[in-house]
């Protein structure tokens, strides 16, 4: 049982979630509610935005001021809000799909921005809501309900993808490390610009089922065995890291935050 | 003391916000509305509001939408192929209730069109371009000043309905400069979205009042937890697939604005007393209406105008009232034909006559005047 300081973050007349039993969503989601109160937020100063699919669904769950917007535009949202109140903690959990294909434009300008939210990544390869559709983290070769005979498509690397359109906190972790999840949480939130925390999760139910992984326990099983630490994956060939998770901190840099800059810009302008 | 300005139509708009209070503008640019983003992006910063392009027009009206989820007034500006791209999330702040204000400065369309070219062929779009019914408040503004105090009235009309509010402009309007008498700002009534009287612990964040089927908002970072979400839901905000309770929403939607139907609509009307023949237009084309119907009359025809300045809701039992007593009524619109099914849905087909045009031109005063005297 989560502890009680974290159930207080729970939304119970929401419950019970749609999440599948055995869903990685719920390790995610416990990883950020004990982040929040190590780092003792308030609910009532803490945003929780999100867009469309089963990870989106995660913010109805949290008794904070909670955002369930569109497809792939959660960050549009949270960039007004972030905005209008940057004494607010913003924090948008996405999906794979939602952040990396409906949402590709408005995730490299967020991170472009290094406006002061943080993003959750749930990266578990597959459209889970839809049914097991193809993603843009779909791995080569694995199958989905519209990738019948595999994927073709060469895949996103999330964290690559932040990195290199600006993100100044990026990090990795699988549900197969909690304490690891809360870690680069718990820093992403306490980053001042915007942070994306990828965390590799899975979908037996659609995912899982068509490719050899279909219990909790043969993903779990898979992560540990797939996970790669970032230092040791820096000793490594690329054939060797072939179909590894490499798992660490990717970028931890200071540049200018966004809404810092725009209140010394308002400053300047009124003199 | 009033102050006197030689604005645009879109500075019209912009200063019509700043008055109104709005102090966010999420946008992106695009002809021929970006005079308004220009406008917000030097005006906000000097009032300590924020302006934002984006990276989309999308992500543009997310932004303000996230804003006034924060508690501030704000507004997005776009034009055709921008107002299209804002339909799917300007059906969740109809959704979620969020007040904001959306200025569509129409252009010719379809797709890319004509963007340097007025038109008015996104009237029907304001009613029904996003997915889903809802109630619709657009207005139609023809001259600057009523840029200027339309906008004030768009952002009243948002704050007390928690819904979007649209502003057609059109290009011709957009660009024109004409004299403003800018109103002083303590002259101007301004309304604010509803605040929650409960405690936190009390606050159910969609429960309407019963007097005006309104629920309080608060603002996110004033003490109050509550859910957002474009999912159909339950006064808890939580989504619900159980029939009463989505019923009881949509029907609440839709009532908000019916029941108070005479409160939005606005129009205005010419020489309409003894008219044989009314022509009825909107937008920049009431201008040119106008002088034929003035021409018209100058030469003995009586002729009348009526300008709906809401276009939804529509002023139809207005219209009623008055075209019983003409004979024919002439539509001229910029477009092949939209407002005039209002008209016809109103009046009947039979005394309807439709003059249209889509050449990326404005019609003339002589064309009008020749269809007053052929209809005459």
């Amino acid at each position: 049982m989560p502890r009680e300081e974290v159930m207080k973050w729970l939304r119970a007349r929401f419950f019970p979630h749609i999440w599948c039993p055995g869903c990685g969503h719920g390790v995610i989601m416990h990883a950020l509610l004990r982040s929040l109160t190590a780092l003792d937020k308030k609910p009532e100063e803490t945003v929780i935005a999100s867009g469309i699919g089963c990870s989106s669904r995660m913010p109805g769950y949290i008794n904070a001021c909670t955002v369930h917007t569109t497809h792939g535009r959660s960050l549009g949202f949270a960039t007004g809000i972030k905005l209008a109140k940057p004494e607010l903690t913003v924090i948008d959990v996405m999906g794979d799909g939602d952040c990396t294909a409906i949402g590709g434009n408005h995730f490299i300008h967020a991170c472009r921005r290094n406006i002061g939210i943080t993003a959750i990544v749930m990266n578990n390869n597959i459209y889970g809501m839809t049914g097991g559709q193809a993603s843009p983290t779909t791995p080569p070769g694995a199958k989905a309900t519209t990738a019948p005979y595999g994927a073709i498509d060469p895949p996103f690397d999330i964290c690559n993808l932040a990195a290199g359109a600006g993100a100044t906190y990026v990090a990795r972790a699988t549900i197969a490390q909690p304490a690891m999840c809360e870690q680069y949480i718990k820093k992403g939130i306490q980053h001042k610009g915007f942070s994306v925390i990828e965390i590799v999760t899975h979908c037996h139910t659609q995912f899982g089922r068509k490719n050899k992984r279909s219990s909790p326990v043969d993903n779990l099983n898979f992560f540990k065995q797939a996970s790669v630490a970032k230092a040791k994956a820096d000793q490594m060939s690329p054939e060797e890291l072939v179909g590894k998770i490499i798992t660490g901190e990717f970028v931890n840099k200071d540049i200018p935050e966004y809404t810092e800059q725009y209140d010394k810009l308002i400053a300047k302008v009124r003199g | 003391m009033p102050k006197i300005a030689f604005w645009q139509g879109n500075m019209g708009i912009a200063m019509g916000a700043i008055a109104a209070g709005c102090r966010f503008f999420g946008g992106y640019p695009i002809t021929p509305s970006t005079e308004i983003a220009e406008a917000m992006a030097e005006e906000l910063p000097r009032l300590g509001g924020k302006f934002i392009q984006m990276e989309d027009e999308i992500a543009g009206i997310a932004a303000a939408i996230g804003a006034s989820i924060a508690g501030v007034k704000s507004m997005t500006a776009t034009s055709g192929p921008g107002f299209s791209l804002k339909q799917e999330n300007l059906g969740l702040a109809y959704m979620a209730e969020i007040p904001l204000v959306v200025v569509d400065v129409m252009r010719g369309g379809p797709s890319t069109g004509l963007p340097t070219k007025i038109s008015q062929q996104d009237v029907m779009q304001a009613r029904w371009g996003s997915h889903g019914d809802h109630g619709t408040i657009a207005y139609a503004p023809s001259s600057v000043q009523e840029c200027y105090e339309i906008t004030v009235e768009a952002f009243n009309m948002a704050e007390r309905f928690r819904q979007p509010v649209l502003i057609m402009n059109d290009e011709v309007l957009g660009h024109m400069r004409e004299k403003v008498i800018v109103p002083e700002d303590d002259s101007l009534v301004l309304v604010d979205r509803k605040r929650p009287t409960v405690s936190p612990d009390e606050f159910v964040p969609y429960r309407a009042d019963e007097q005006d089927d309104i629920p309080p908002m608060a603002g996110m970072g004033d003490g109050y937890r509550w859910h957002v979400t474009g999912l159909t839901h339950n006064d808890w905000g939580f989504p619900t697939n159980n029939a009463a309770e989505i019923e009881k929403k949509m029907l609440r939607l839709m009532r908000k604005i019916d029941r108070f139907r005479d409160d939005i609509v606005k129009y205005d009307t010419e020489s309409v007393k003894d008219a044989d023949v009314l022509v009825l237009s909107y937008g920049s084309v009431a201008r040119t209406a106008l002088s034929a119907v003035r021409m018209a009359r100058k030469k003995g025809i009586k002729v009348g105008h009526f300008r709906p300045v809401t276009l939804w809701p529509f002023p139809d039992k207005e219209l009623e009232t008055i075209a019983s007593r003409v004979k024919t009524i002439l539509v001229p619109e910029l477009n092949c034909g939209q407002m005039v099914l209002e008209v016809e849905r109103v009046v009947g087909k039979e005394r309807v006559v439709r003059q249209n045009l889509v050449n990326g031109e404005l019609f003339k005063p002589a064309e009008i005047l020749s269809k007053i005297e052929e209809v005459a």
